[in-house]
Order: structure tokens, then C-alpha cells, then sequence
């Protein structure tokens, strides 16, 4: 368990509109995400969320990037540039080479 | 139409050439306007039929700011005929890096009376409509249904979704746009409308479509406190315009020719799915200068508050206060009301602990470790609610021991738990998700909250206090 042998899977995980913020300013990852999670299960967006959470984020306000164990409103979720609602959001199975972009929705003018 | 009048510069892809045939085209245009359009009529896909129809439109832009400036100036310059303007603030020094509509010579004059001045110097051909006060839910509706076409040149949620509303309820295309620091972001919503309540086949989305529910305002950055860089907002601003100039010289806001109230043709799911466009801007590294990403969004949402099957919003109800967008987008996001004995004031905490009648407990504190680190109560131990939560949905999605979650040393025992955090809201969660996950050992162990934070604290009990 948790061995660096264990299977991942490369991805890019990005983050705009303010967000790069609470992960160290830094746009874009490559990530290797464990194929599956702590119980058995494929790797979904949610699973993907609580690793950024755990081993990326830079910044202790978390309850700027979730709340309640979801992700915040106001935080649109792209998977491949589409809307995470088109794709399943949350139970969306992460597969090799996906880019999931998260971007904070813009209110200023 | 007679046949000479006829050109073929409109594409004739089904949707657009079905709005595109009703006699009014057939006027000529005048010298000074031929002269004025020429360039732009020569480009493909516009002609004189296009600029006509730009002529003839009324497009609202709401919002004299960092958006409406550069695309009033675009809007105004293309010869678009009627051009209204809604906005209640009056120019300052600070806006004249990106509100490029505004001029020194012009400080403290009404925004929209300003931008008017700069329109009429540009192309004194529109008719300019100043709205010098701010958009309401009780005159919205009066103004947006005197247009075409509605530009959101707006800087704040509440009313984003006035807007977006009112747009939906008087079928009127949306371009919506917003940008804060470095980055941008612009989206063409509810176009070609649809009545309200159509959700069989595809149809446009509205903002609520889009953006279910408004961030938490403590997550809400504004372009005064957060800054912003007048060519990011400049680029949102011309690109809106470049939008509508495409949707007004098309004829997407034209009800389809066949359609009596009620329907609409359902759309090509391309035309129904419209596109989010972020822009970013980078300060800081040389690697990555900017970047434009087009991101696909969904359709129109059945269950959709506005737009969706079945929705109960009216414009009368709009009017008279429902929704109320002030509380839609101010409320906490959970609101835990806890019953009066898992509360205690901070004044009644203090007095007990004095007199030596609190019974030995644990003392957390659930703000963010910076605020922690400038002073906290005697004893207090911290818990950052932002972690808590999310280490609380781990457990209990994977089922992990809720005892882990408590700092250390403080899941032992019956002692009692209370809960102070920085103004009271998220105390009153954590002590409820606490008894969610159990750890008050069946009722044995009381778990409190103290009532309205160090904010209670520092206003009732100590005003030495560190509250930051
Ligand atoms: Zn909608």
C-alpha cells in the first residue's frame, strides 16, 4: 500500500482563475495519480481531489478549493476543456493522458 | 425580397439564412455610413446585409467599467444603431488604466455620461441611451426588454444572475464577460433564445446553466481589492463585442420566422453548447507569456432555476423581491443553526471558566493557522476547519477512524469539546459534523459551540484581543 511501485497514471492537472494560488502559484502538474484509491476503487475526480488537497496544496485554506468534501461553487471543472457535468463530474474515471483544468469562475469588470 | 437585393455575404447554413429574410434590408445605406462601414462590410460573412442589421439593432451594454469601456468603443464604431448604457458610478483616477471610454478632463463626471462623450466623438451616428443609476431587480426587466442583445460588463454576482434572468424571461442573448488580476474569461449564453421551460432537444444554456451558485463571498475577489491589468480586462471587453457584432449581423437574436410563442426550433448541438473562453496572463515567469484556452460548456440544464423545466421565475416576481440575489449570494453556503444547548455565549464561557465551574475540556479553535498565530485563547488547540472538513469527507468515504481527525490527545476521554472559531459559522459546523461522525460517544460527551467566534470574544469579553 502506497509503495512507489504501485500503478498511476500520468495526467496534467491545471489550475486558473486565482487557484494556482493555493497550489504554490504553479499553473500546471504532472501527476501520477495511484491507479486506484485507498479502497480498491478506480481513480475518479473526487479521489484526484482529495490528492491535490493531500499532497499538493500549498496553502492552508483549503475550504477555498473544498468545502464540505466537494468542490467549492464557483470552481468550474473541465475534463479534456469540457465541463466535468458532461463527463459524469466526481465518478469521472481518470484515465492516462486526461487534463483536468480547474478554474475559479471571474466576477470583477 | 427581390432577388437583386440579395447578397450572398451571410453564411447560408440553415439557422442563419432562416432569420436572415425579412424586407427591412432593403434600404440603401448612406454615403457617411458607407464610407464609415466599408472596411468591415468587405470582410466575408458580414456585407451590406450584415451591417444593416447592425444598423437597425439595440444592444444594451451594462456597465461603464474595464469591460463596457472597450467594447462600447468597438460596439459604438461598428454601427451598431442604438446603443443604451447602464451604469450609476462616476469616473475616478483609478479606473483610467483600463476604463479607456473615461478621460482625465472627465473626473467626477457620471460614467455613462462620460463614455457617451467618447462614443459621439468616435461615431456620432447611434443613438446613445444613458441609464446613469444602477441596474435592480425592479427596473431591470423595463430596460433589457427595450434591446436586442445584452452585454454583462458587470463586477459582481448578484447582478450577473439579475441579468442573466431577465435575459431568460425576455429571450435575449447574453455575452458575458469578467475578469480579475491576469485572467479573463467570456461566454455567449442564452443564444439564439429559447422560451423558458423548453429543455426537450438542445438548447442554450443560461449563466445559471453555467454557474449553478455564486462562489462564497469570502472567496470572492473584486477587481478594487484584488487589482487587475487593464489589458486582460480590455481583451474580455473587445472580444464581448466582437461576439454580439456576430450575433446582431447574423440575426441569432431574431426569433426563428415560423415560431409562435412557444417553440423553438431545437438547435444543432454546436450552437447549443457554447464555448468558455480564459484568458491568463502571466507576470511572473517568462515561460508561459499568456494563453487562450476555449473550453466547451453544457446545454441548457432541465433543472435549471431559471431557464429549466417547470422554473417559477417570473418578472414579476422578480420585482417584488424573488429570488432575493442579495441573499443568494451572500449566504454561507451550509447554515447551521444548533440547538441552544450545544451553544454557549462567549461572555457566559468566559464568566464559568473564571469562576471555576467549567469541568476540564478541550478548547478547539478552527481558523487557519495564520490567524491562530497571532493569538489565541488560553488552551486552545488548533484545528483548521478547511482541512477538517476535507480529512472529514476522507473518512468518511474511505471509512478511516473519525478519532483521527481530533488533534492529539484530545479523542480520549469524555471531556467535553468546544468549538471557537473566528465569527461563529464554521464552529457551529464543526460541532455538528463532529456528532455526525460520532465522536460525542453517543451523547456522553458534549461537544459546544461558543457563539459567535473571537469576534464575540474580542467585542464582549477582551478588547485586547488579536482579531484578525
Ligand atoms: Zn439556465
Amino acid at each position: 500500500m502506497g509503495s512507489e511501485s504501485a500503478a498511476t497514471i500520468p495526467i496534467t492537472v491545471d489550475f486558473s482563475g486565482g487557484l494556482e494560488m493555493l497550489f504554490d502559484n504553479q499553473r500546471r502538474y504532472l501527476i501520477s495519480l495511484p491507479v486506484t484509491d485507498e479502497s480498491g476503487k478506480a481513480a475518479n475526480i473526487a479521489f484526484l481531489i482529495e490528492h491535490l488537497c493531500k499532497h499538493y496544496m500549498k496553502d492552508p485554506r483549503a475550504d477555498l478549493f473544498v468545502l464540505d468534501g466537494h468542490i467549492r461553487p464557483g470552481i468550474l471543472v473541465l475534463i479534456n476543456d469540457a465541463d466535468w457535468e458532461l463527463e459524469g463530474e466526481e465518478a469521472y474515471e481518470i484515465k492516462s493522458k486526461d487534463n483536468i483544468l480547474f478554474v475559479s469562475t471571474l466576477h470583477g469588470g | 425580397m427581390a432577388g437583386e437585393t440579395k447578397d450572398n455575404s451571410l453564411p447560408k447554413n440553415g439557422l442563419l439564412s432562416a432569420r436572415s429574410s425579412d424586407g427591412k434590408f432593403s434600404r440603401r445605406l448612406t454615403d457617411d455610413e458607407f464610407d464609415r462601414y466599408s472596411r468591415q462590410m468587405i470582410v466575408p460573412g458580414m456585407g451590406r446585409e450584415g451591417q444593416l442589421r447592425l444598423i437597425e439593432s439595440r444592444l444594451l451594454i451594462i456597465g461603464a467599467g474595464g469591460l463596457g469601456c472597450p467594447a462600447a468603443q468597438y460596439i459604438a464604431g461598428a454601427g451598431v444603431g442604438t446603443i443604451g448604457i447602464v451604469d450609476g458610478d462616476i469616473v475616478e483616477a483609478s479606473n483610467l488604466h483600463r476604463q479607456v471610454g473615461h478621460a482625465t478632463s472627465r473626473l467626477g463626471m457620471k460614467k455613462v455620461d462620460s463614455l457617451i462623450t467618447h462614443l459621439k466623438a468616435l461615431n456620432p451616428l447611434p443613438t446613445y441611451i444613458p441609464y446613469d443609476f444602477q441596474l435592480t431587480p425592479q427596473n431591470a426587466a423595463d430596460i433589457i426588454s427595450q434591446y436586442d442583445l445584452v452585454l454583462d460588463c458587470t463586477d459582481h454576482p448578484i447582478t450577473r444572475y439579475l441579468i442573466s434572468d431577465i435575459c431568460v424571461l425576455t429571450q435575449k442573448p447574453l455575452v458575458s464577460a469578467a475578469a480579475v488580476q491576469k485572467s479573463g474569461q467570456l461566454t455567449v449564453l442564452n443564444c439564439p433564445p429559447a422560451p423558458q421551460g423548453l429543455v426537450d432537444g438542445e438548447y442554450p444554456p443560461c449563466y445559471r446553466c453555467c454557474f449553478r451558485k455564486p462562489p462564497p463571498p469570502s472567496s470572492m475577489v473584486s477587481c478594487g481589492e484584488a487589482g487587475i491589468m487593464g489589458p486582460v480586462v480590455g481583451m474580455m471587453g473587445m472580444a464581448q463585442a466582437g461576439e454580439a457584432i456576430k450575433i446582431l449581423a447574423s440575426g441569432l437574436h431574431l426569433p426563428p420566422p415560423t415560431s409562435d410563442d412557444n417553440t423553438a426550433p431545437p438547435l444543432e448541438r454546436n450552437l447549443a453548447r457554447p464555448t468558455l473562453l480564459i484568458y491568463t496572463y502571466d507576470l511572473d515567469s517568462a515561460v508561459g507569456p499568456y494563453s487562450f484556452r476555449a473550453l466547451k460548456m453544457g446545454g441548457r440544464k432541465k433543472n435549471c432555476f431559471a431557464c429549466g423545466e417547470g422554473s417559477t421565475l417570473t418578472l414579476d416576481g422578480i420585482k417584488t423581491g424573488n429570488p432575493d440575489y442579495v441573499q443568494f449570494c451572500s449566504a454561507p453556503t451550509i447554515n447551521v443553526r444548533l440547538p441552544p444547548e450545544q451553544r454557549i455565549t462567549a461572555v457566559a464561557y468566559h464568566a464559568a471558566k473564571e469562576k471555576g465551574e467549567l469541568p476540564a475540556h478541550i478548547l478547539v479553535d478552527t481558523r487557519e493557522k495564520e490567524h491562530f498565530s497571532f493569538g489565541s485563547l488560553e488552551g486552545a488547540v488548533n484545528m483548521p476547519f478547511g482541512r477538517f472538513l476535507m480529512n472529514a469527507a476522507a473518512v468518511k468515504r474511505t471509512g478511516g477512524s473519525a478519532r483521527d481527525l481530533l488533534p492529539t490527545g484530545a479523542a480520549d476521554g469524555d471531556a467535553p469539546i468546544f468549538v471557537v472559531c473566528r465569527t461563529g459559522q464554521d464552529s457551529q459546523e464543526t460541532v455538528e459534523k463532529l456528532r455526525e461522525l460520532g465522536l460525542d460517544n453517543g451523547g456522553q460527551r458534549k461537544i459546544v459551540d461558543i457563539m459567535g467566534g473571537l469576534r464575540a470574544w474580542k467585542q464582549d469579553v477582551d478588547p485586547t484581543f488579536p482579531f484578525i
